[in-house]
């Protein structure tokens, strides 16, 4: 069995706090435009719009785990590395949207929240763990691969704090926080392999053939041989 | 989504005749919005309100002509929350009811029920949006709505190669199986995501050619509309309809329950 994309539905946090993130995400959504704006210049609508196209299409691919479960990707991490952190956020609004508004996989009153987790703090919380590890690890391939790794899998339990913190704030009180958090966290911990696993395949196919096409990759020098 | 000419057969939208139909796009995203806002603002203990509004979504399900294969995939995609609030009355606070000889908390018993009923309408309606209103059309809508353009306009590249690139996506499959290739586990991930990073090269590359080729057909930034829609008093009318009976199936009961 295919295991579904965690997509927030309706009712499951609150009116006034999914409006509250309503909010928060479209500031974010502003800042993104603005970002996408000045590094990508009047390309950013197609190269965003494609790049959205293929996490929608990456989530259609099955990595098959083990007795016929099968896992797929978020792709906060894999779209702010390859097509820079305000582009990311912005393919993977575009992809929220498009799910929730053309093929209805997801609540309209809770677009808010899921731009928030998915968009806002696994993308943006990738990119500035994976900056931040660049400037630890060593200028090559393996370092570059080995931020790539940690950002990609801390993405996902991010997101689960994310989550955890919308639920504090308009989650049901009939069970307490400290059960969630563990659930959540526990449970992305695990999936945080799978997607830091596929994040660095992927990067690392296309960093062989283009490196000029990986954003993150831009300050990396590599040899021609290696 | 075979045919990759006819935009009309890919993504899940129906062309039918009726005036919910006919709805200008964002008065009816709007309409929709505003109809779940108010079951989500609805306490979960207001039993008879949330299967008064279950009444409409059926009613709105059938009136639509929905196909029942459609429902059954959208309710899947609940199925994690299911879960959960399936778990709610077991790991739930105190106080505890007992129920055929299991206890079961009682805030959990609620909130479970209010995860469920509010979740399926929630989806319900999102499915009678999509397949009422051409993909196009919820872009407009989106964009009357004051929508940022350049989100509109990302929203409008991701549709249209959608098709595209996910029929890349299958040619690759294909090419892949005529060699023989299964994927059974972790060992074949590698294969995969590097059909993963070619594909990302193939979309960006194709992305560049769209944009060039735009440029030099005079592209400035904004798509041109084609189709221009009108919204009479009478469409405003028919979209305040199912917010204001929603509103009002929450006054009565909520008078009748106190």
């Amino acid at each position: 069995m295919k295991i579904p994309q965690l997509h927030i539905p309706d009712g499951f946090i609150n009116a006034p706090v999914s409006i509250l993130f309503l909010v928060i995400s479209a500031f974010f959504v502003f800042l993104a435009l603005r970002g996408a704006k000045n590094q990508l210049d009047e390309k950013v609508a197609p190269l965003a719009g494609l790049a959205a196209v293929f996490i929608f299409a990456m989530q259609m691919i099955n990595f098959p785990v083990a007795a016929g479960t099968s896992g797929h990707l978020i792709g906060g991490a894999l779209a702010a590395i390859l097509i820079g952190p305000w582009a990311g956020v912005l393919a993977v609004t575009v992809v929220l949207i498009v799910q929730a508004l053309v093929f209805a996989d997801g609540g309209l009153t809770a677009i808010g929240l899921n731009v928030f987790i998915m968009a806002v703090l696994a993308t943006l919380g990738a990119w500035y763990i994976f900056r931040l590890l660049q400037k630890i690890f060593p200028k090559n391939r393996i370092g570059f691969l080995s931020a790539t790794a940690i950002a990609s899998y801390l993405s996902v339990p991010i997101s689960a704090i994310g989550f955890t913190l919308q639920f504090a704030l308009g989650g049901t009180a009939a069970i307490t926080l400290d059960k969630v958090l563990i659930a959540m966290v526990g449970v992305h911990s695990v999936i945080g392999i799978g997607e830091a696993i596929i994040t660095v395949l992927t990067i690392s196919a296309v960093l062989s053939v283009r490196k000029d096409l990986v954003y993150g990759a831009s300050n990396l020098k590599l040899s021609l041989v290696n | 989504m075979g045919n990759v000419h006819n935009h009309i057969s890919y993504g899940i939208y129906q062309h039918r005749h009726n005036w919910f139909h006919q709805l200008p796009s964002h008065i009816k995203i709007a309409s929709v919005f505003s109809f779940v806002l108010v079951v989500v603002l609805t306490p979960g203990n207001f039993f008879q309100a949330h299967l008064s509004y279950a009444l409409i979504v059926i009613g709105l399900l059938i009136w639509n002509q929905i196909p029942l294969s459609a429902i059954r995939k959208r309710l899947i995609i609940e199925i994690p929350f299911v879960l959960f609030a399936f778990f709610l009355p077991i790991f739930g606070t105190d106080p505890k009811i007992d129920f055929f000889g299991f206890k079961l908390s009682e805030p959990g018993l609620w909130a479970g029920w209010n995860i469920l009923i509010k979740a399926t309408i929630g989806v319900m309606m999102s499915l009678i949006l999509s397949s009422t209103t051409p993909q196009r059309e919820l872009l407009v809508g989106l964009e009357k709505l004051k929508f940022p353009k350049l989100l509109v306009q990302i929203m409008s590249f991701m549709i249209r190669y959608t098709v595209v690139v996910t029929e890349e996506l299958k040619r690759m499959a294909i090419a892949r199986e005529s060699r023989c290739f299964e994927a059974r586990g972790p060992k074949q991930w590698g294969v995969l995501a590097r059909s993963a990073g070619a594909l990302f090269i193939r979309s960006y590359e194709r992305g560049e050619r769209v944009h060039m080729a735009m440029l030099s057909r005079g592209y400035t930034g904004s798509l041109p509309l084609t189709t221009v829609q009108f919204s009479s008093r009478q469409d405003q009318i028919n979209g305040t309809l199912l917010p204001l009976i929603a509103i009002s199936v929450f006054l009565i009961w909520s008078v009748i329950l106190n």
